[in-house]
């Protein structure tokens, strides 16, 4: 196989690496020297091979830690993964949409053969062999939401769509950055976003669902978000912050290079098929700054960013009472130079 | 006690009207405490044929028996005064269960008895938008907390205490539907030991 799987963990001893060639095609979200929300979607469409923006689903070297500490998570909180009655045949659309493009774009690794509704999945790297019967539950070991997130990265939330408006009904939700599943389901698109801070008044949510009520089949979209988490802990769950929240204090100018990650979202969105659901993976990458600043341009601009960040946004994304120590670490990497527009290092 | 105004808040915060009448094969009315004088001023403007098909639910609480006997007195088809809303939440579900189109729905009271009535009635398949709200009496509210998953009735202060696994928590304006509550988090997660006053929000 093409990718080197890491042994890793995002949790006690927190082993996760990022290899020089992961440091390389890290999704750094910051176009410019300053941040502020937009809606700032754009086709999800092939960029830069080797990028995580390459394929529909991005397989990496984490895969398997990943699918590890999502297995972990669950037998813990079986709460994370959640699909109202009526969202079935959306997790069929979306077992089938992630099956074909992993098919299709790592044949390496995955296979899916079809004979009529008789279909047979080959995972590779998880040594996973199925035979099944396409929108028969009965013949999978669970949901086809469960079965095929408990084998591909990143976060899941299937949004039915009726009323003029989006409700996340289902969804498989273990890397969060602080949300609960479990509290949210079952809320519109506005409901869930309520804790946001100005973007509502800002017209964001509305300009957003229009665009995501008209979302095509065949059409993808996709855009970045970002905070900020101490430690490469994958589970920022709001059920667990009294655990993880103390370890957001104590760091000094000498760890925080190791233990302070910029963690970004990939979130996708798929029109499926059949439901007429959306599929809306949020997939999450970690990046120590210590590893960021390695890229000259990144170093800089993350600089730039997190010195202007509006109070409120760093608020809320939780990074306020650290921005300072930040601040100090990463003035070390600004040398005050122009950069170059865009997210890519320059070459 | 008229009705109550709230603040403007967040998008997943519910709000309230005030019950008028409106036209419909029958009614069931539910209401907890000073929720009975909704009724009671629904009852001045409603035509009086609609109590003849009109199923009252209540559950009088600290209002003891202040609204019973007028509530009676709108000689309803069917009257029933409970203790808690957990004792009647079997014949609540069973009403929703037995309704027929053309019911009007009507809560009233506190927000943890609409908020848990308007999850009993949704679940049935009746629509939220067509159910009516009016608050009154306590703004107590019915909070998750994150972490255990238990819920704290009448909550006061913020912050408070979970009932079931004794972390302090603080009061979120965030309101899930399918739970009837605020959520309540962690409010030392990152200083453990550091918990803020409380401050009496709600009465």
């Amino acid at each position: 196989m093409t990718i080197q799987f890491n042994d890793e963990t995002f949790r006690d001893d927190f082993t996760f690496r990022n290899s020089a060639a992961a440091i390389a095609r890290f999704p750094f979200p910051f176009h410019e020297d300053s941040y502020m929300y937009s809606v700032n979607l754009e086709p999800h469409t092939t960029l830069r091979p080797g990028s995580p923006f390459e394929f529909a689903f991005d397989v990496d070297e984490h895969y398997l830690a990943e699918m590890k500490e999502r297995a972990q998570v669950l037998a813990d909180d079986p709460l994370r993964c959640q699909s109202l009655p009526h969202m079935t045949l959306a997790g069929w659309d979306l077992l089938e949409y992630i099956m074909e493009a992993k098919a299709r774009d790592y044949p390496d690794m995955f296979s899916l053969s079809k004979n009529g509704n008789a279909w047979h999945w080959v995972n590779k790297p998880m040594q996973i062999e199925q035979k099944f019967t396409f929108l028969d539950e009965s013949t999978l070991p669970c949901g086809p939401l469960e079965y095929i997130t408990r084998q591909t990265q990143g976060d899941f939330a299937l949004l039915d769509q009726r009323d003029d408006n989006l409700w996340m009904d289902a969804g498989m939700i273990t890397t969060q950055a602080d949300w609960s599943l479990d509290f949210d389901i079952g809320m519109n698109f506005f409901e869930w976003h309520a804790p946001v801070p100005k973007a509502h008044e800002m017209g964001i949510f509305v300009r957003a669902l229009k665009f995501l009520l008209n979302l095509q089949q065949g059409a993808p979209t996709r855009r970045l978000n970002w905070t900020m988490t101490v430690n490469p802990l994958l589970d920022t769950s709001p059920e667990n912050y009294h655990k993880w929240g103390p370890m957001k204090t104590g760091m000094t100018i000498d760890t925080i290079g190791q233990q302070q990650h910029l963690r970004v979202e990939l979130q996708t969105l798929f029109r499926l098929p059949r439901s007429n659901a959306i599929a809306f993976p949020i997939r999450a990458y970690l990046c120590s700054f210590e590893d960021l600043v390695s890229v000259p341009k990144w170093g800089r601009r993350l600089h730039r960013v997190v010195r202007g960040i509006p109070e409120e946004l760093a608020t809320y994304k939780g990074f306020i009472a650290n921005q300072p120590l930040m601040l100090e670490y990463l003035s070390q990497y600004d040398d005050g130079a122009a950069t170059s527009d865009g997210i890519f290092p320059d070459d | 006690m008229p009705k109550t105004e709230f603040p403007p808040a967040i998008r997943s915060r519910p709000v309230y009207g005030v019950l008028e009448p409106r036209g419909g094969k029958s009614h069931l009315l539910i209401a907890d405490g000073a929720g009975a004088a909704a009724i009671l001023d629904l009852a001045a403007t409603a035509p009086a044929e609609i109590w003849a098909r009109a199923h009252i639910i209540y559950i009088p609480g600290a209002s003891g028996d202040t609204y019973t006997a007028q509530l009676k007195a709108l000689k309803p088809a069917q009257f029933y005064a409970g203790p808690s809303y957990a004792a009647a939440s079997q014949r609540i579900g069973d009403a929703f269960a037995k309704a027929h189109m053309g019911l009007q729905v009507c809560l009233s009271g506190t927000e943890s008895l609409m908020g848990q009535a308007m999850y009993a009635a949704t679940s049935a398949g009746i629509p939220h938008t067509a159910i009516q709200t009016e608050h009154r009496g306590s703004t107590a509210r019915r909070m998750q907390c994150v972490h255990c998953k238990g819920i704290t009735e009448n909550v006061t202060t913020d912050p408070f205490e979970c009932s079931h696994c004794g972390l302090n928590l603080f009061v979120r304006d965030h309101y899930s539907r399918r739970l009837a509550a605020f959520q309540a988090v962690c409010v030392d997660a990152e200083e453990p030991g550091n918990v803020p006053e409380k401050v009496e929000l709600f009465r």
